[in-house]
């Protein structure tokens, strides 16, 4: 499946737009992106594993958090998995 | 749901009005009502830079009654190159006169109420309480959360659009069947994360697009049509000119718009957004020792030996460096923890950017790891520029 970085994170991708991870569920997908890109953990996960709420993953158009098996939701190949954050730019 | 403005008893239009909206007038989604609603509304726009320039523009274009503008900022020349609604002899004006005066100019039909201030806890919910939907166009999250927060309590719409380099949101929060910002995003980035306008960059046509799609929702707010942005989040991508629209959910549990809400007043937006008021130049910031451009100058000419460290990307570097034997080592933020190896512990190192924060940063990751003689220089090459050689451009 699909993951899409948004511009302000893409600084600990290695400026990559997108990155394909091979994952039965979103918490296996996400587990795949921070295996590779480790940087990201240290910004967007809280000591106790809680992804941190100026963040937000979405499956498809969806945001997990109201998934009902949140994390735990199954994902296929074509799925696109997206994490927005929050910008504050207007001036 | 919509949430519409009725007012008891709409505003005449005069012949010269008549005339102005007719193609507005010819549309069944408008008609003549609702170009009397349009005219007995009142709109608030947060802001008149980027976002708030296009924004303001479209709503007296469109016969909004009443606009009021809060901005306490001036115009500067790096604003031309997005904030439209101001010209190059308007550079050193304050934003809101050189606003009000081109949207008047626009529509003279339109009254402009300046509200020439930071909008604050202590003036919020009076400002925001004469109008009946606002539009966030500000630029940091402390004032985001603000606007937010006293629209929920107030009970106005908020069309909300925000923008980084070439990607943008747009939303309407606070109805109230809507979810609020903060359904959204409960906490806001620790302060450095995400950059401003100022040190990411935007792309200037991009706050046109987001700007006048808030302008969209203000009006269909008032007139009650169409399909407003509540419960949608809108993402746009000007480079791959791709729009994307995911599902925003009212959080029951949400503190301020929830069902058992525990914000019920305005709060200290800065400490909430994490931001620690610091003294203009206190000499020392989170362990490290901040040393102006003055005495960087004077150190320099003394002939001392400094190590200036240049934490900037190779592009900025080629814009503006200070050059010759002063001129920074450069090793850019984010590469910082692989090439340690470059640097001495026992140099004393000036580590520099372009205004101070990345700099900081810097330092403190240096202090971190064994670096114990090291400086800031507070206002990077910018106060640089301003206060020692004004040949180098500011950028």
């Amino acid at each position: 499946m699909t993951i899409e970085i948004p511009t302000p994170l893409r600084v600990y991708t290695g400026n990559q737009s997108a990155v394909a991870v091979e994952a039965a569920t979103v918490s296996e997908a996400v587990a795949s992106l921070l295996a590779r890109y480790p940087e990201f953990k240290k910004h967007l996960y809280t000591t106790d594993g809680k992804l941190r709420s100026f963040v937000n993953l979405y499956l498809n158009d969806e945001d997990i958090r109201y998934l009902p098996q949140g994390e735990e939701s199954a994902v296929q190949a074509s799925d696109t998995l997206s994490i927005i954050p929050s910008i504050a730019g207007g001036d | 749901m919509a949430t519409t403005i009725e007012p008891i008893t709409l505003p005449q239009l005069s012949n010269d009005e008549i005339a102005r909206y007719s193609r507005h007038l010819i549309l069944p989604e408008v008609g003549m009502e609702g170009q009397q609603k349009l005219k007995a509304a009142k709109v608030l726009c947060v802001g008149t830079g980027g976002l708030g320039s296009p924004l303001a523009l479209y709503l007296a274009a469109a016969g909004i009654g009443t606009l009021g503008l809060v901005d306490f900022d001036t115009v500067d020349s790096s604003n031309l190159q997005r904030q439209i609604i101001h010209s190059t002899k308007d550079v050193g004006r304050p934003k809101i006169d050189s606003a009000a005066e081109k949207l008047t100019a626009l529509n003279p039909f339109m009254k402009v109420v300046k509200h020439e201030t930071m909008l604050t806890s202590h003036n919020a919910l009076e400002i925001i309480h004469d109008y009946d939907v606002v539009a966030d166009g500000t630029d940091n999250f402390p004032t985001r959360y603000l606007v937010n927060d006293a629209c929920v309590l107030t009970g106005k719409p908020n069309a909300y659009g925000s923008i980084f380099r070439f990607e943008g949101q747009a939303s309407v929060f606070a109805t109230e069947e809507g979810p609020c910002y903060r359904c959204l995003y409960p906490e806001p980035p620790p302060p450095g994360l995400v950059p401003s306008c100022a040190e990411g960059g935007v792309l200037g046509i991009l706050p046109g697009i987001v700007g006048v799609i808030q302008a969209t929702e203000v009006i269909k707010l008032i007139l009650g049509k169409g399909e407003p942005l509540i419960g949608r989040l809108l993402l746009i991508n000007a480079l791959d000119m791709r729009f994307r629209e995911l599902k925003l959910r009212k959080n029951p549990d949400c503190p301020v718009c929830g069902t058992n809400p525990t914000v019920t007043q305005l709060i200290d937006y800065q400490q909430f957004c994490g931001i620690v008021p610091e003294a203009k130049m206190a000499p020392v910031q989170n362990g490290i020792p901040q040393m102006s451009v003055k005495e960087l100058k004077q150190r320099l000419d003394q002939g001392d030996d400094l190590f200036i460290l240049d934490v900037r990307e190779p592009f900025e570097y080629q814009i503006a460096r200070i050059e010759g034997r002063v001129g920074g080592h450069l090793i850019p933020l984010n590469d910082l923890p692989k090439r340690l190896n470059e640097l001495n512990t026992a140099q004393e190192i000036v580590v520099q950017c372009k205004s101070g924060g990345r700099s900081q940063r810097a330092a403190e990751f240096l202090a971190k790891n064994g670096f114990t003689k090291l400086h800031n220089l507070a206002g990077g090459i910018t106060a640089w520029s301003n206060e020692i050689d004004p040949k180098i451009p500011k950028y």
